[in-house]
């Protein structure tokens, strides 16, 4: 079956690293992705905030057309593309009234519905299954999984089973031999929404998620959004004066940490793009046990 | 030939304002069979009825339908007035003109040609009708009480003391239930066992009550005032005859580690034990699944062999009882939500995050630090706690969209008394609302936020993780403008969600009523009959219905009570005779019915038994369906199922039913 990818802007500009690690993961697996033909912008940044019919018909056409293009399933790898596509199929199949509206706007029909698969829904049914062969090394270290919001609430499109303690990635970073640690701070804040206009919140929020970690002795932090890759990564000098301590522990994206355990090297996942130095984590990586 | 009367009531200005009562009242009197017709001001008055039982008398009338307001209203009245005219009640139909009519459209001629079609519906009807006989059932004079809560206590009171048998059955080896691990109670603030435990010792001593504890209902057939019930008694191992509980048992036994329920598991006990030093009755039971003679093939035994009364028998056996009752009165009460469902709590993760009831046995006289409040990490005296007034309730991402409705209470006690014993300690508590609506209920409240200085923040707490040996609790003070607030408490009080008894549902089913999504039982109607359910004869008393305090479930109770004792007032019970037959023919047919008893299937009250047809000599001729009247509840599914219309619905027959429908499509 042929899947589909939205990449959604981040992943094609600050979030590269996530695209490639993700193309090299599946890649490995000998799976392909084919990317939807023209689709565009979800509206996350600013759509919802200023018009409902824009918001919604946005993320509305990049669905059409991805079922036009006859995807039956499509990888939604940023958690607020996922969040805002996710959003609008949820409003739309439970509304005719919005759907027709919508359909106007779009000037497509939204016929066929394609299922929307998170990068954890991804991994469950793709990579999973066949990752034993592939993952040859073990990512020997403990881990601070963080989720975030976008991939816990609103519960009607919440892609992860239990809301207020998630468990997908701990599962994933378990099979890539690594401890993931229980903590605290795995669906709090970390401050995205002012990420342009409060980077002085965005530090404090950001900051007391990455000093838990520290202080639960997790050796990397592990997420799934580039939002949060990018207030935990970027955002350390303003987080080192909050603090007013230096934290290097380093940000993986979660393909990021598969990758590694497939032994994909270090350049194709690009964990050269990081501002925190990953170098400890490819250093911790041992060999598997039989 | 039928000879039918018309009566259309004006009921006053109610019917005649709205439709032509004159002109109805003359086309009515043109409708085939129809022998006399005629209205009145007030039908329902006592000049109206002199005039219906005139009228009846008077034409000879063998049928008679009065157009008025909902057979709910006056239906009664009707037929008692024809019955005094000397002709069967049941001839008597209603045709309601005024809910369905004159209320709900406005003054028309198409107003009155639906009056008048409707009443043209109930002539085609009564018609049709026959003369029915009210249904006489006999009634046992004894009340089932199950579960033996303040609600099954106090009903079961109730009833005894009206000079009735009561029958209680508790689950458990002692009454007193929830209430008996209570430290005070809200708003008086007097101490729980103190008022309950004399009620426990009335219940074990009155004449009337018979009380099995260590017991559950096994089964439940028959229906109101002749149920039979059959109650399995859980071995105890101990004879209750020989057994004068002295304790000498318990007090040796070598399996101490056990936790205790009656502490919340706050506190251990011992494989053969009574719950607690006022438990009614107070002797002990042998804890099977926990104690070593039974979980090591027969080694230890030491009990036997200190008990001075010879009283343990390992060989003890689960028994089941059979009895017959006339009603049944369910008070089986709740349970509050445990471990697991607060991850983000840190519930059954941090020893210090406990919930209501165990801070319950924590401020107990008889709990497990004697009273004082000492977190259960390290028994040290908090210095603060933060209570969360709704945790779970109220919540729909929870799946419980419903208030608890006692948290709010409780909460304000624990913190006040938290108060009371620690001067210096500070008391925080998050709150979605505050609903005190009780008598002296806002008053409590006020007290603990003005007098005991517990701090009230009215905001919902996202997370509580622990830190540095502190519970760290964020949480949101939506009065301060949606500020984030963090506290570093020492203990953290949950007031988790009220929910249904885990073995709810199967006590449901086997009583055959309903209950909600949440498995709390369902009464009969939510305003009118609160204490009855669907199946006549079982009443709900106390928090089994829904979430309540100690004052509605008393209250709940003596409802109940006076249900009971109400139908036990008199020998029979008089039934309306709206209930199916199967139909009778001639030999050597004997029924129509085939014996393929799908009516049985589809039956929700179980009220269809197959019964076999036999002639003088004993031979089988058929096997049929039956009735059983006093069961069944009118319903017709049986009618709608059955594949050759040998089941009928006595006063609503297919042929009455397809009457009315005619007679409104030939117009």
């Amino acid at each position: 079956m042929r899947i589909g990818y939205y990449p959604g802007c981040s992943l094609e500009g600050s979030s590269k690293e996530y695209n490639d690690s993700l193309f090299a993961v599946a890649e490995r697996c000998g799976i392909t992705l084919e990317t939807i033909k023209d689709w565009n912008c979800c509206g996350a940044s600013a759509a919802h905030n200023l018009n409902h019919d824009l918001a919604l018909s946005l993320p509305a056409r990049s669905l059409a057309l991805a079922a036009s293009q006859g995807f039956a399933e499509m990888v939604v790898p940023c958690a607020a593309c996922y969040s805002r596509l996710a959003g609008t199929q949820n409003e739309i199949s439970n509304n005719v009234a919005v759907k027709t509206k919508i359909e106007g706007f779009i000037d497509l029909k939204l016929s066929a519905e394609v299922k929307i698969l998170t990068v954890f829904e991804f991994l469950q049914k793709y990579i999973f299954p066949v990752a034993d062969q592939y993952i040859i090394k073990k990512l020997d270290q403990k881990a601070a999984c963080y989720y975030g919001c976008l991939y816990t609430r609103p519960k009607e499109i919440a892609a992860v089973e239990q809301i207020e303690n998630p468990m997908e990635m701990d599962d994933a970073m378990a099979k890539a031999g690594a401890t993931p640690i229980d903590w605290a701070f795995k669906t709090e804040c970390c401050g995205a929404g002012l990420s342009v206009s409060r980077t002085d919140i965005v530090a404090k929020l950001s900051g007391r998620i990455i000093e838990d970690a520290v202080d639960r002795g997790a050796e990397s932090i592990v997420v799934a959004c580039p939002m949060c890759h990018m207030n935990l990564d970027m955002r350390r000098p303003e987080i080192k004066r909050q603090l007013k301590k230096e934290l290097d522990i380093p940000v993986l994206f979660i393909t990021q940490a598969l990758g590694l355990s497939m032994g994909i090297p270090a350049f194709n996942l690009g964990l050269d793009k990081h501002y925190v130095s990953t170098d400890e984590v490819i250093n911790c990586l041992a060999e598997k046990e039989a | 030939m039928a000879r039918i009367g018309v009566f259309i009531c004006h009921c006053g200005e109610n019917i005649s304002a709205t439709v032509d009562v004159v002109k109805v009242a003359e086309k009515a009197g043109k409708l085939s069979g129809v022998a006399y017709s005629t209205d009145y001001k007030y039908m329902c008055s006592d000049p109206g009825q002199t005039l219906i039982i005139d009228a009846i008398k008077e034409h000879k009338l063998t049928g008679i339908v009065v157009a008025a307001c909902s057979p709910r209203m006056h239906e009664g009245t009707f037929r008692k007035a024809a019955e005094k005219a000397g002709i069967n009640p049941y001839l008597c139909e209603m045709a309601n003109i005024r809910e369905h009519v004159s209320w709900v459209h406005p003054k028309s001629d198409a107003t009155t040609q639906k009056a008048l079609d409707i009443v043209r519906t109930m002539v085609a009807k009564v018609k049709k009708n026959t003369a029915l006989f009210p249904i006489k059932v006999p009634v046992t004079k004894t009340a089932l009480v199950i579960g033996g809560g303040i609600a099954g206590i106090q009903a079961a009171l109730d009833v005894a003391n009206a000079g009735h048998k009561v029958i209680m059955v508790e689950k458990k080896p002692s009454i007193g239930g929830h209430m008996s691990q209570l430290s005070e109670t809200f708003p008086t603030l007097d101490c729980s066992q103190c008022i309950l435990t004399p009620r426990m010792v009335e219940v074990a001593q009155h004449p009337n009550i018979t009380l099995h504890t260590y017991a559950e209902v096994e089964s439940v057939s028959g229906f109101i005032g002749n149920f039979d019930v059959k109650i399995k008694m859980k071995a105890k191992s101990v004879d209750m005859s020989k057994c004068t509980g002295c304790g000498a048992c318990w007090q040796k036994c070598p399996s101490k580690k056990i936790p205790d329920e009656f502490n919340e598991g706050m506190g251990f006990r011992t494989a053969i034990y009574s719950p607690f030093p006022q438990a009614v009755p107070n002797k002990p039971v042998i804890d099977r699944l926990n104690c070593t003679y039974f979980t090591k093939g027969g080694k230890c035994g030491l009990c036997k062999k200190v008990c001075p009364a010879g009283a343990i028998n390992y060989d003890a056996v689960d028994e089941f009882i059979d009895v017959k009752v006339g009603a049944i009165i369910t008070a089986t009460g709740f349970d509050l939500k445990h471990a697991d469902y607060f991850p983000e709590y840190g519930y059954g993760q941090f020893k210090d995050v406990i919930d209501g009831m165990q801070f319950e046995r924590l401020a107990s006289a008889s709990g497990p630090t004697a009273g004082e409040i000492r977190r259960p990490s390290d028994g040290k005296v908090p210095e603060k706690i933060v209570f969360v007034a709704c945790a779970g309730s109220r919540d729909k991402a929870k799946g419980i969209e419903y208030c608890s409705k006692i948290c709010c209470m409780y909460t304000a006690k624990h913190a006040m008394l938290y108060k009371h014993k620690n001067h210096e300690g500070k008391a925080y508590v998050f709150y979605m609302d505050i609903r005190a609506t009780g008598k002296d209920y806002d008053e409590f409240v006020r007290r603990a936020i003005e007098e005991d200085e517990v701090q009230y923040i009215r905001g919902r707490v996202s997370r509580i993780y622990e830190k540095n040996g502190k519970l760290m609790v964020k949480g949101v003070d939506t009065l301060m403008n949606s500020t984030p607030v963090d506290i570093e408490a020492d203990m953290v009080v949950l007031a988790t969600a009220v929910v249904a008894n885990h073995d709810a549902e199967p006590l449901a089913q086997k009583l055959h009523i309903s209950y909600n999504k949440h498995k709390f039982f369902a009464e009969a109607h939510p305003k009118l009959k609160p204490v009855e359910t669907n199946t006549a004869g079982i009443m709900l008393a106390g928090a089994c219905q829904s979430a309540k305090d100690i004052p509605e479930s008393v209250s709940q109770a003596s409802a109940s009570a006076s249900k009971a004792i109400g139908l036990f007032s008199s020998n029979e019970l008089t039934r309306e005779p709206i209930v199916a037959v199967v139909n009778r023919q001639a030999p050597p047919n004997f029924t129509s019915c085939t014996g393929c008893l799908l009516c049985q299937e589809v039956c929700p009250y179980h009220a269809i038994e197959s019964e076999e047809i036999k002639d003088r000599g004993g031979n089988l001729i058929k096997v049929a369906a039956k009735v059983n009247a006093g069961l069944c509840q009118g319903c017709g599914t049986c009618v709608a199922m059955c594949r050759n219309k040998s089941i009928d619905l006595q006063g609503f027959s297919n042929d009455q039913m397809l009457s009315e429908v005619m007679a409104l499509l030939n117009t």
